[in-house]
């Protein structure tokens, strides 16, 4: 038995050796042993992965957002969350939140979703000491994604709506891995990631940024060393020739179209360069969260363009409708798959 | 000092003949293969205007990718060395660096902010350009305004504290940005790299390097005066505050170019100089020559490993202390122990 899971029985034999009717132990993907209250009405997201969670799940008890929406942002959500306060971020890449202004607003519960590693789960206790509020880190990678969607319906009392989500996104995601096994793995699609606005830093093999090309099985062309984000150079891209290249850098979509160094890459020449969309949550890699769903499709059909192809007006109106609580207008679908580089057709 | 001068044409001949067998070295090896003889025959017939008779992509790699890469790499080492040798020499401190009029800083904020606001590369360079220039106005004209009785520490002092405003502006920028995105992509424009040279950006940054090099190359020997005190400088009839002047704009001129091109790149800057004086003596005239040749070389040689040791880039900012401290310490040891 691992010791993590050793962990999770003495809780679970603990919690039910422990009369404790107004609160409930939980124990968090990091190992950690959190006292939850017994009702949780208002919820602060400690980064944007969770915020995307807790909204699609409850939205009425998210308290705010790590970042205000920008102004082409806002349009996509109802109004009354859009309204919600910027509280900052609480999670390690950098907080911004100020900790009292946390306080006033007075959370319930605090919830982070993303890395479970040893940083995070000790940024997790010193707040949790700082605050009072129990604090519970989830583990974010899209194969834990619908389970997350059960754990925390059960935990913020609406486990009718995080079962819905989670057969949502189970419903999506199930039948494109089962025809992506069939696929023979010498037939896996190569990919090259590109972003800033040159196109030269690449999410390394593992990294976060890459989890969906992983994911769906097909082969990231920068699978040397395991790592986050990373300068490469033009010559190692021309090495590497990808058949494919996702970006999600306007600038760079545009310039890799008259850049003759660009030219001489197999995706440029063959025009298979794809913008990721990024209204009102990105499609591909930011933030890691559910929001990443239409993108797994949209990325899909990308990759094995024989395998798939899908409806993207319908699918992204039943998506922004279960997990945003609002169905995008016409115009707003057209926008987003409007913009040149976007569809995969 | 006689025994200085006659060494300097053999520093400055065995320095020339390092320089080109690094570049016939780096111009061979890479991450894309290519034999050594065919990266030759790519560039020479693109240079008689002949057909290589190479694949596409072997052409695309030597002349769109790797020669640029060396020339910008040779450029920004030259102008770098150049900048902090006339520095060095203005100011009278060994310590000081080409950023001490807070040129980087000014650079880094324009560059952060450009990228803040998601412009493209092209805009992003001559932000970075513009923002330089502009801290050093601002330090230039700060100074005079405070000069009082030693114009040069009011320089430098208000220097520092510019660069560390636009620093600060930089650490909002950051804070800023948008965590995902943004900041990746400013952290890794501040790191710097030759990754991204292309044709067109040399097209753009050569040229004002050339344009803020010529004035020092001519005028070494009148800058050398600078070394002296004001008195004896203005006694030999030296305009020196014109004369200054010009040396802050040339040497601002091309840092700003290099770091719009490159990315912030330290050491070179503060530590060629010293090189070149321990090899030729103090003298401007001889140590700026010098300092051109071995911040290409140097700068050449590093880049060349920042590129081929891993399939990822190794900054180049972070390379050149790590290859150039214990090159230095060599160097310090064998002039000062002899």
């Amino acid at each position: 038995m691992s010791r993590r899971s050793g962990l999770a029985l003495a809780a679970i034999l603990l919690a039910a050796a422990l009369p404790a009717p107004a609160s409930r132990l939980f124990v968090d993907d990091a190992g950690r042993q959190v006292t939850l209250p017994d009702h949780i009405g208002r919820v602060y997201a400690a980064g944007p992965p969770a915020s995307v969670f807790v909204f699609a799940i409850a939205p009425d008890k998210l308290i705010g957002w790590t970042r205000a929406f920008r102004a082409n942002e806002k349009p996509w959500i109802p109004e009354k969350y859009a309204d919600l306060p910027e509280l900052g971020r609480l999670t390690g890449r950098g907080g911004t939140a100020n900790v009292e202004v946390v306080l006033k607003a007075k959370p319930d519960l605090i919830v982070d979703v993303g890395s479970t590693a040893a940083t995070f789960a000790s940024l997790a206790d010193r707040v949790q000491k700082q605050t009072g509020i129990p604090y519970i880190l989830l583990d974010g990678r899209l194969a834990a994604t619908p389970q997350q969607f059960e754990r925390l319906g059960d935990l913020l009392g609406e486990p009718r709506a995080g079962r819905d989500l989670a057969a949502y996104w189970r419903s999506r995601v199930d039948p494109l891995l089962a025809k992506i096994a069939t696929v023979p793995h010498d037939k896996r699609p190569e990919v090259y990631y590109a972003r800033g606005p040159q196109g030269l830093v690449t999410g390394l093999r593992g990294s976060i940024n890459v989890e969906m090309i992983d994911f769906l099985g097909a082969r990231n062309v920068a699978d040397g060393e395991p790592g986050g984000l990373a300068q490469v150079g033009f010559e190692q891209v021309v090495l590497w020739d990808p058949p494919v290249i996702v970006t999600n850098d306007p600038n760079f979509m545009r310039d890799v179209w008259r850049s003759p160094a660009w030219q001489s890459v197999t995706a440029v020449r063959k025009k298979r360069v794809y913008l990721s969309p990024h209204l009102p949550f990105g499609w591909f890699d930011y933030p890691p969260g559910p929001n990443r769903l239409v993108g797994l499709m949209w990325l899909a059909e990308i990759l094995y363009p024989d395998l798939f192809r899908f409806d993207f007006a319908k699918e992204i109106t039943q998506f922004h409708e279960r997990f945003y609580h609002q169905a995008p207008t016409a115009a707003q679908v057209a926008d987003l798959l409007g913009e040149k580089g976007v569809s995969p057709r | 000092m006689i025994l200085d001068r006659g060494r300097f044409p053999l520093w400055l001949a065995i320095a020339v003949a390092v320089l080109a067998a690094l570049a016939a070295w780096s111009f061979s090896v890479g991450r894309f293969p290519v034999a050594p003889g065919d990266a030759l025959r790519v560039l020479w017939s693109a240079l008689t205007g002949g057909e290589s008779g190479f694949a596409r992509n072997v052409e695309a790699v030597i002349l769109q990718v790797r020669a640029p890469r060396l020339v910008a790499a040779m450029a920004v080492g030259a102008a770098l060395a150049a900048s902090g040798a006339a520095y060095q020499n203005l100011f009278k401190n060994p310590l000081v660096s080409p950023d001490i009029l807070g040129v980087s800083a000014g650079c880094a904020l324009g560059a952060g902010l450009a990228i803040l606001y998601s412009l493209p590369v092209v805009a992003i360079q001559a932000f970075a350009f513009a923002g330089g220039l502009a801290a050093v106005a601002l330090v230039v004209a700060i100074g005079s305004w405070v000069r009082g009785r030693d114009p040069i520490l009011a320089l430098i002092l208000t220097g520092v504290v510019v660069g560390s405003l636009f620093g600060a502006g930089i650490a909002l920028v950051k804070y800023l940005a948008d965590p995902y995105n943004q900041l990746p992509a400013i952290t890794f424009w501040l790191l710097g790299s030759f990754g991204g040279a292309l044709p067109a950006d040399l097209a753009v940054a050569l040229p004002l390097i050339a344009l803020g090099l010529a004035p020092l190359v001519l005028l070494r020997w009148r800058i050398d005066l600078l070394a002296l005190s004001e008195d004896e400088a203005r006694s030999l009839g030296l305009d020196v505050a014109r004369l200054r002047l010009v040396v802050i704009v040339c040497a601002t001129l091309v840092t700003a170019s290099s770091v719009a091109l490159a990315g912030v790149i330290g050491w070179v800057g503060l530590v060629i100089p010293h090189a070149a004086r321990l090899l030729v003596g103090a003298a401007f005239a001889r140590v700026l020559p010098l300092s051109l040749v071995l911040g290409a070389a140097f700068m050449l040689a590093v880049d060349t490993l920042c590129r081929t040791v891993a399939a990822t880039e190794i900054p180049p900012g972070v390379a050149t202390a790590f290859v150039g401290t214990p090159v230095f310490i060599l160097l310090l040891a064998a002039t000062f122990r002899r």
